[in-house]
């Protein structure tokens, strides 16, 4: 996309800038989408309508909602560290952005063109850790330091079942960049990942299960990655207070929540790119039924929103449906469960590879 | 290991389980109504703020002896026999001047136990539930229809016709003719 | 040398996020588990025994409703019939079927609030909604008949206040039968669902002795696996006209007495209320229910104590009366004032987080432990 941005510019700073801003665009856009999405689903799901006064069916929620916070009074205890307090948001914020620069939206839209793009979104995903620790650190209050500490430990070991299972993808396409795992998974939905790849053959039906199996593991670890319901003790709204960002108020608190959204959508995407078809349609392009090829990339571009929300919505669903756990459970689930299931899928899916 | 495979099955299948009551329950139509827009009809027999219909008023004060609360202040003046006050609407003649009848709507508790006593049924319970008020004062209801100067000269004529009558049983009584024909006999 | 340690106290303090009433609980804990919690109330004290000695005996009624307002119909009850065996009066049958039926209902929602918030403590919000939205059913039953929503004062000295609406028992009817499958479903999503049963069962486990002995009741009680029911036990009204079971807890997941075994007692508890309102729906007998209203109450010298089976315990009315019009002294034992002692023997042991779970299960109402 820098390419084709540089053709239509001609300036390099220009072209790099906007390539940048583009994903901002989409979070921000989909941050307002996504909690109008999450207000209203858990509305509908217990029976009752959601905001409906601000705009058509209070679509206009979240806006009236960051104005009240934009005009809210930055108040910082005297006691905290001024400096890591204010940057802790912007730390947790770059960690979910980040991430977006290697997600393809479509064959055309691609941040960067790494080949080491999976790599590259474990590693800065990690800096969200190191943010939630100096919000919890810096803001002088035991409670939020608890919330901080199990938000921590919380997330890197759920790192590990997610690492498990992208490696155990990457060892089946044997590629670590992401379009390129898009890019295999073409023409039927047959080929997408979850039903075993686009080698046809005895090894892609003994797949599936571990196919199904790996999507499962996956999509409950990334749960735990960004916080949500049944792993939400870092933000649980009982259990003593708030958590880490307690003590934040106004635009700091709307940063983390812009990140927290953020991050739904980045796990939700890499999900899709793995295991989904990434882009690919499931039904072939009317562009290319109808012969016009420039239509191609923006229906890519909506078959991975789609895929990406549909994923989002049962992010969504299950929060409204379960308890919380409590946070040595979490751990257990995580070292005894998931990580043993993920190790014997690894395994079990180098040896089909191997047939 | 058979408890721990149990544990995993269990786990998956029971949030399987919740999420279908969860998304049968999203296609369900919603139950609440959009309030100031919609208001929700009430039953007959709903207690909400009190009202009391003067005219028939016989200032018996039942309604507030029975009150657990003490909000309801009644007095009253007895009236002279030259005035007329009227009829109650189920026939009993008023024979009370209702110079002061406070509701402290804010003490109310909305229990009832005012409106069974009232023998002409006038203080009962509406269906209006907003009212609220920004000064706290005007939460007073004063429903007596007099007027202060009113009151005060209902109670001045009172006090004059007992005067009246105690200067008239104190004067002694005038010779009967009968009285007379005995005394000369 | 040895290190300096120290336990902390922590502070769950007047205003829960998810409450039961102001309540204060002190925690002394060591990093998270609990050593000691210690209960504060009195947050809510209203002198309603003081201020029955100025009442007379029909005003202390809305009172009453006032002690354990999510349960006022059988607060209710257990006055009525204290008093009306201190003055040794006969009810109409007519009045006697329609308390019970309120009793009953008024049971369901309780047991309704109390699933709920239970529920919404341990983190599923979606059950809280359901729940209280077919608890607007029966509140509109009572609105139907008595006028008000919460606080009813129906149940008066002698009988009721108002004749049940001509339409209630066909709604009660309809009630029943879309009440059923929320049991159900209730039990698909929130009982049976393997999270909740990994935050309630084998947390607060009480065994037996330990609850007679501090004088737990209700579904407290029950849940340890006692079959202790006042209405089977030292029955009131005429509840012994009526066929229905005591459920206890089993420890059908994780140890009897736990809090899911008291959980569960309580959903068990609303279907036996149904079939309670099932058997006197149909046999309504005539009558007048204001007959037996005496004119002037003013009972003989003398004590009484009678207790009632309310949703959360046994609830106990003791009164004295000295032949006047106001009782010389009213006394209530509430249920949740005993079961909270149980906190301090609950917790100990477990982690913080459990002391929420744990205080859910014993489903306390602050407006009757201060009154």
């Amino acid at each position: 996309m820098y390419q084709f941005l540089y053709d239509l510019i001609g300036n390099e700073i220009l072209a790099g800038l906007l390539v940048a801003v583009v994903p901002l665009t989409i979070i921000l856009v989909f941050a307002l989408f996504g909690i109008w999405l999450e207000r209203k689903v858990s509305a509908h799901m217990q029976d009752r309508l959601g905001p409906m006064r601000t705009g058509w069916h209070g679509w206009l929620q979240t806006v009236a909602d960051l104005m009240k916070m934009l005009q809210k009074e930055d108040i910082i205890a005297t006691d905290a560290d001024k400096t890591l307090y204010n940057i802790a948001p912007v730390l947790v914020f770059t960690g979910s952005f980040a991430a977006y620069a290697v997600i393809p939206f479509s064959s055309k839209l691609l941040g960067s063109e790494v080949e080491i793009g999976l790599f590259y979104v474990i590693a800065i995903s990690s800096l969200v850790v190191a943010g939630i620790l100096m919000a919890g650190w810096s803001a002088n209050n035991k409670y939020s330091l608890l919330g901080a500490m199990r938000a921590a430990a919380q997330i890197i070991s759920y790192e590990i079942p997610t690492a498990l299972i992208i490696l155990s993808m990457v060892m089946l396409t044997g590629t670590l960049s992401l379009e390129k795992i898009s890019q295999m998974q073409t023409s039927s939905f047959w080929n997408w990942n979850i039903f075993g790849g686009a080698v046809f053959g005895l090894s892609k039906f003994l797949l599936i299960p571990f196919m199904i199996a790996g999507t499962l593991i996956i999509f409950t670890s990334t749960l735990a990655e960004v916080n949500r319901v049944p792993f939400d003790i870092p933000e649980a709204e009982s259990e003593l207070v708030a958590g880490y960002f307690t003590e934040y108020c106004g635009m700091k608190w709307g940063m983390f929540m812009l990140a927290e959204y953020g991050n739904m959508f980045a796990v939700s995407a890499i999900i899709a790119i793995l295991f989904l078809g990434g882009y690919q349609s499931p039904i072939g392009y009317l562009g290319n039924s109808i012969g016009a090829q420039w239509l191609i990339p923006f229906e890519q571009g909506f078959w991975f929103i789609a895929k990406g929300l549909a994923l989002v919505f049962v992010q969504m669903w299950l929060r409204w449906t379960l308890p919380r756990l409590r946070v040595d459970q979490l751990m257990t689930v995580c070292w005894k469960y998931l990580i043993p299931f993920a190790f014997i899928n690894l395994i079990i899916i180098g040896i089909i590879s191997l047939i | 290991m058979k408890q721990y495979l149990k544990n995993t099955f269990d786990g998956i299948f029971t949030v399987l389980v919740g999420m279908k009551v969860t998304f049968k329950h999203l296609f369900t139509p919603a139950v609440t109504i959009q309030y100031p827009d919609v208001k929700v009809k009430l039953p007959d027999r709903v207690r909400n703020r009190l009202y009391v219909n003067m005219d028939d008023c016989i200032g018996c004060d039942q309604c507030s002896r029975a009150c657990p609360v003490s909000c309801i202040e009644i007095e009253t003046v007895k009236s002279i026999p030259s005035e007329d006050l009227g009829i109650t609407s189920n026939g009993k003649k008023k024979a009370l001047w209702v110079t002061k009848f406070n509701i402290d709507i804010a003490k109310c508790c909305y229990c009832q136990l005012c409106v069974f006593p009232c023998p002409t049924e006038c203080i009962y319970m509406t269906d209006v539930y907003e009212f609220a008020e920004y000064e706290r004062s005007n939460f007073l209801y004063k429903f007596a229809t007099l007027t202060d100067e009113e009151a005060v000269q209902k109670k001045i004529n009172y006090e004059k016709f007992q005067a009246e009558k105690a200067a008239a049983a104190a004067k002694p009584k005038p010779e009967t003719p009968a009285q007379t024909e005995n005394k000369t006999e | 040398m040895a290190l300096k340690t120290e336990t902390m106290v922590l502070n769950m303090g007047p205003q829960h996020p998810s409450t039961h009433g102001v309540l204060r609980l002190e925690l002394e804990i060591e990093g998270e588990l609990i050593l000691s919690v210690k209960p504060h109330i009195g947050y809510l004290h209203r002198c309603f025994e003081k201020h029955a000695e100025a009442m007379t005996y029909p005003q202390v009624i809305p009172y009453t409703d006032r002690l354990d307002y999510l349960a006022a119909m059988g607060n209710n009850f257990g006055y009525v019939v204290a008093v009306e065996k201190l003055l040794g009066i006969q009810i109409p049958e007519r009045v006697e079927y329609i308390r019970i039926i309120m009793a009953e209902l008024q049971r369901i929602a309780s047991h309704l609030v109390a699933i709920a918030t239970n529920g919404a403590d341990i983190g599923a919000l979606t059950p809280f909604l359901y729940l209280f939205r077919d608890r607007e059913y029966i509140l509109s039953l009572f609105e139907m008949t008595c006028g008000a929503r919460m606080l009813y004062n129906y149940m008066w000295i002698g009988g009721v206040s108002h004749d049940i609406h001509p339409d209630f028992v066909r709604k009660t009817k309809e009630f029943i039968i879309h009440f059923r499958p929320t049991i159900v479903e209730l039990n698909n999503l929130l009982t049976f669902n393997k999270i909740f049963i990994e935050r309630t069962a084998n947390i607060g486990i009480l065994p037996i002795d330990t609850a007679i002995n501090f004088g737990a009741s209700g579904p407290v009680l029950r849940g340890s696996g006692l079959q202790f029911d006042v209405r089977k036990e030292d029955p009131y009204s005429i509840y012994n006209r009526f066929d229905f079971e005591i459920p206890t807890g089993k420890g059908l997941v994780g140890t009897v007495g736990d809090c899911w075994d008291r959980y569960y007692v309580r959903v068990l508890e609303m279907e036996q209320s149904l079939r309670i309102i099932e058997q006197a729906i149909d046999n309504i007998p005539g009558g007048d229910v204001h007959s037996a209203i005496p004119k002037r109450i003013k009972p003989p010298k003398g004590t009484v104590y009678s207790r009632v089976e309310n949703p959360r315990g046994e609830l106990g009315y003791f009164i004295i009366s000295d032949g006047n019009l106001n009782p010389f002294r009213v006394k209530v034992r509430a249920p949740s004032f005993v079961n909270l002692e149980l906190m301090g023997e609950l917790c100990k042991g477990h982690l913080v987080a459990d002391v929420i779970a744990i205080l859910g299960s014993l489903d306390i109402v602050l407006g009757e432990i201060d009154r």
